[in-house]
C-alpha cells in the first residue's frame, strides 16, 4: 500500500516537474535554442518508444526509425491530400502501428530470437530508405503528394486546430504540443507498466519460458508491446515532419537508427526516464560539437558511446538510481555487520 | 482406463534427438489427485518427459491426453491454462523481480486483482516467504528460489503439478517442509515428482514409476520397487554383460 502510494507520488512529482519545465523553458531559453529544444523533445518521444520495446519488452529492435519515418510520411502524404490535419495525425499513429503489428506478427509468431530480430528490423529500415529514395519522378505521386525520392517532400503543411485548417499551429505551439505529448506518453507508459499487462511484459523479458508456463502467450504480449512502440514512434515522426516542415528518406537511414539506440544505451534501459535523459544529453552534446571545428563530432560521440558501454553499462539513470538506493539502505547494513561479529 | 478418473495419459510417446532416443514409446497413466514419484538414473528421460507434457518440447510421435484434451501439439501457455503447473529442475524464476512480484504474476494469470492478491498472500504465508516479499529473487539462496518457484506453481491452482527435483539443494528441514506441502497440495491436485532423494520419496510415495533409457522399467509401490533386482542393477550402474 505504502509502496503503491510512493509510486504514484513519484509519478505526480514527475508530471508537475514536466509541466513546470514546459511552461518555464520558453521564458528563459532564447528562440534559436527553442528550435533545437523542440527537436530534442520530439526525439525523446522516439527514444521512449524504444525504451519501452527494448528496455521493458526485451525486444532488440534496431529499426525503430522505420516506424518514425512511416509516421512522418503518413502524415505528410495525408495532410497534403486532405488539407485538414486531424485525420493525418491519427494516420501517423495508426499506419506505423499496423505496420509494426504486421511485421511483429511474422517475427514473433515465427519465434525469431534477439539478434535475428535486430538484423531483420534494421534491414526493414534500410529497405524503406532505398524504396523511398527510388521514388523521384513525376509518376511517384500519392494523390496530390509527390514522394520526391531522396529530395523528400518539402513544404509539409503544419498541424491545425481539429477541423479548422485555417488555424495552424505556431512554432511555439509545436513546442507545447510536443512537450505535452512527451509527458502524456511518459505518464501513459508508467501507468501501463504498473498494470497487469505491464507486469507480464516485464516478466516475459525476465524469463519468457517461465511466463509461458504460467499461462501467458509471450508472442501476443511482445506483439502488443511492439505495436504500441511503433505507434508512439509514428506520432513522434508526425511531430518531426511538423518541426522541419519537410520529410526525406534520411529518417530511415542508418545514422538515425543508430542514434536512437545510443540514446537508450546512454540513458539506461529498463527505465523510462533514461531514454529521455540520454536523448537530451547526447543531442545537446552533438549540437555543441557541431558548433566547433576542433574535433570531429562523430568521433567524440563514438568515444562517449564506447565509454558508456565499458564504464556505465547500465546507463546514467539506473546507475544514479542504484547509488541513491545504496545511500538509502545504509542504516540497515550496520546492524547486520555488528551481528556477524558477535560469536 | 476410463477417461473420467484419468487426468493424464500418454500413448506411445516418443522423443528422438537426431539418432538418440530420449523417450521410447511411453504409455503413462495418472489418476485424478494421484501422487506419483518418477525415479531413474541420470539421462533416463525424466526431464524430457516433463518437458513434453508441458509443451516445452514437441514429441516425435505419440499422443498426450490431459483431462480428456489432446495436448500433443499445444503451446506451453495453452497447456498451462488447461491446468498443468511445472517446477523445472533449475530454479526457473524472474530474477530481477521481487518475491511478491513473482508470485503476483503467477496468481494474476488465473485470478482477478483482488483474488490474486489474496491467493498470493495465502501462498506466501503457507510457504514461509512473507519475510522475503520485497527481496529480489535473484539475490536469494538456491533453496529459497526453489520455494518461490513452488509458490508460483501453487498460486496457479493447477489440476496437475509436475515437480522436477523439488528438494534439490534443500536442508533436511526444508525437505520435510516440502514433503508436507506436497501432501497438502495433493488434496486438490494430481502430482508427479521427479527426485533422486530416496528418503524424500519414501516420505511421500504411493506409486513409483522407474524410467530407464527412455522406457518405463517398472511401476509399483515403493517397497516392491526397492526390492526389484532390475532397479538395483540400473541404479548401481551394473550393465547386462557384467
Amino acid at each position: 500500500m505504502t509502496a503503491n502510494w510512493q509510486g504514484n507520488g513519484g509519478l505526480v512529482a514527475a508530471t508537475v516537474l514536466g509541466l513546470v519545465l514546459l511552461l518555464a523553458l520558453p521564458q528563459i531559453v532564447d528562440p534559436v535554442m527553442m528550435i533545437e529544444l523542440t527537436s530534442y523533445v520530439i526525439m525523446a518521444i522516439l527514444a521512449l518508444s524504444l525504451g519501452l520495446i527494448w528496455g521493458y519488452g526485451g525486444i532488440l529492435c534496431f529499426g525503430q526509425s522505420a516506424f518514425f519515418g512511416i509516421g512522418a510520411y503518413a502524415y505528410a502524404i495525408a495532410v497534403i491530400n486532405f488539407g485538414d490535419s486531424t485525420v493525418p495525425l491519427l494516420l501517423s499513429i495508426v499506419v506505423p502501428g499496423l505496420f509494426a503489428a504486421l511485421l511483429g506478427y511474422f517475427l514473433f509468431y515465427a519465434r525469431i530470437t534477439d539478434v535475428y530480430f535486430g538484423v531483420i528490423t534494421l534491414t526493414v529500415t534500410l529497405i524503406l530508405y532505398k524504396v523511398m529514395g527510388a521514388t523521384s519522378g513525376s509518376q511517384y505521386v500519392i494523390g496530390a503528394a509527390p514522394l520526391g525520392g531522396y529530395n523528400g517532400i518539402p513544404a509539409v503543411p503544419p498541424l491545425n486546430f481539429p477541423g479548422r485548417p485555417d488555424v495552424a499551429l505556431s512554432f511555439d505551439g509545436l513546442f507545447y504540443l510536443s512537450g505535452l505529448t512527451l509527458l502524456a506518453v511518459y505518464v501513459g507508459l508508467r501507468l501501463m507498466l504498473k498494470s497487469r499487462f505491464g507486469q507480464v511484459v516485464v516478466a516475459i523479458r525476465e524469463n519468457e519460458r517461465r511466463a509461458e508456463l504460467l499461462g501467458y502467450d509471450a508472442r501476443f504480449y511482445k506483439l502488443a508491446t511492439f505495436t504500441i512502440g511503433g505507434a508512439i514512434a509514428g506520432l513522434a515522426g508526425c511531430l518531426f515532419a511538423n518541426w522541419g516542415m519537410f520529410i526525406s528518406p534520411d529518417v530511415f537511414g542508418l545514422a538515425q537508427s543508430a542514434q536512437v539506440i545510443i540514446w537508450v544505451i546512454v540513458g539506461g534501459t529498463g527505465t523510462l526516464l533514461g531514454p529521455i535523459v540520454g536523448c537530451f544529453a547526447i543531442q545537446w552534446i552533438a549540437t555543441k560539437l557541431g558548433a566547433q571545428q576542433l574535433l570531429n563530432a562523430n568521433l567524440v560521440l563514438g568515444t562517449i558511446l564506447i565509454g558508456f558501454v565499458l564504464l556505465v553499462p547500465k546507463g546514467v539513470v539506473p546507475t544514479v538510481g542504484d547509488a541513491f538506493r545504496r545511500l538509502k539502505f545504509r542504516p540497515y547494513v550496520a546492524p547486520l555487520v555488528e551481528q556477524r561479529r558477535v560469536p | 482406463m476410463s477417461s473420467s478418473d484419468c487426468i493424464l495419459e500418454t500413448r506411445g510417446l516418443e522423443k528422438r534427438f537426431g539418432g538418440v532416443v530420449a523417450i521410447a514409446s511411453v504409455d503413462f497413466n495418472l489418476k485424478q489427485r494421484e501422487l506419483r514419484c518418477l525415479i531413474g538414473p541420470n539421462g533416463a528421460g525424466k526431464s524430457t518427459f516433463f518437458k513434453m507434457l508441458t509443451a516445452q518440447l514437441k514429441p516425435t510421435t505419440g499422443q498426450i491426453l490431459f483431462d480428456g484434451v489432446d495436448i500433443t501439439r499445444a503451446q506451453p501457455h495453452q497447456v498451462s491454462r488447461l491446468g498443468i503447473g511445472i517446477k523445472n529442475q533449475v530454479p526457473d524464476v524472474f530474477n530481477n523481480l521481487t518475491v511478491a512480484e513473482n508470485i503476483s504474476v503467477a496468481a494474476r494469470s488465473r485470478h482477478g486483482k483482488a483474488r490474486a492478491a489474496a491467493k498470493g498472500k495465502d501462498v506466501m504465508e503457507r510457504l514461509g516467504l512473507t519475510s522475503l516479499t520485497g527481496r529480489l529473487v535473484g539475490e536469494l539462496a538456491h533453496g529459497q528460489r526453489q520455494w518461490v518457484e513452488l509458490a508460483m506453481v501453487v498460486a496457479l491452482e493447477p489440476k496437475l503439478i509436475l515437480l522436477d527435483e523439488p528438494a534439490a539443494g534443500m536442508t533436511a528441514d526444508e525437505t520435510n517442509k516440502t514433503a508436507e506441502l506436497i501432501r497438502e497440495v495433493n488434496k486438490s491436485a494430481a502430482i508427479v515428482v521427479v527426485e533422486h532423494d530416496m528418503q524424500f520419496i519414501k516420505q511421500i510415495a504411493q506409486t513409483v514409476t522407474v524410467f530407464h533409457q527412455g522406457r518405463v522399467l517398472i511401476e509399483d509401490t515403493m517397497d516392491k520397487v526397492q526390492g526389484n533386482e532390475l532397479v538395483r542393477e540400473v541404479y548401481l550402474g551394473k550393465s547386462e554383460d557384467d
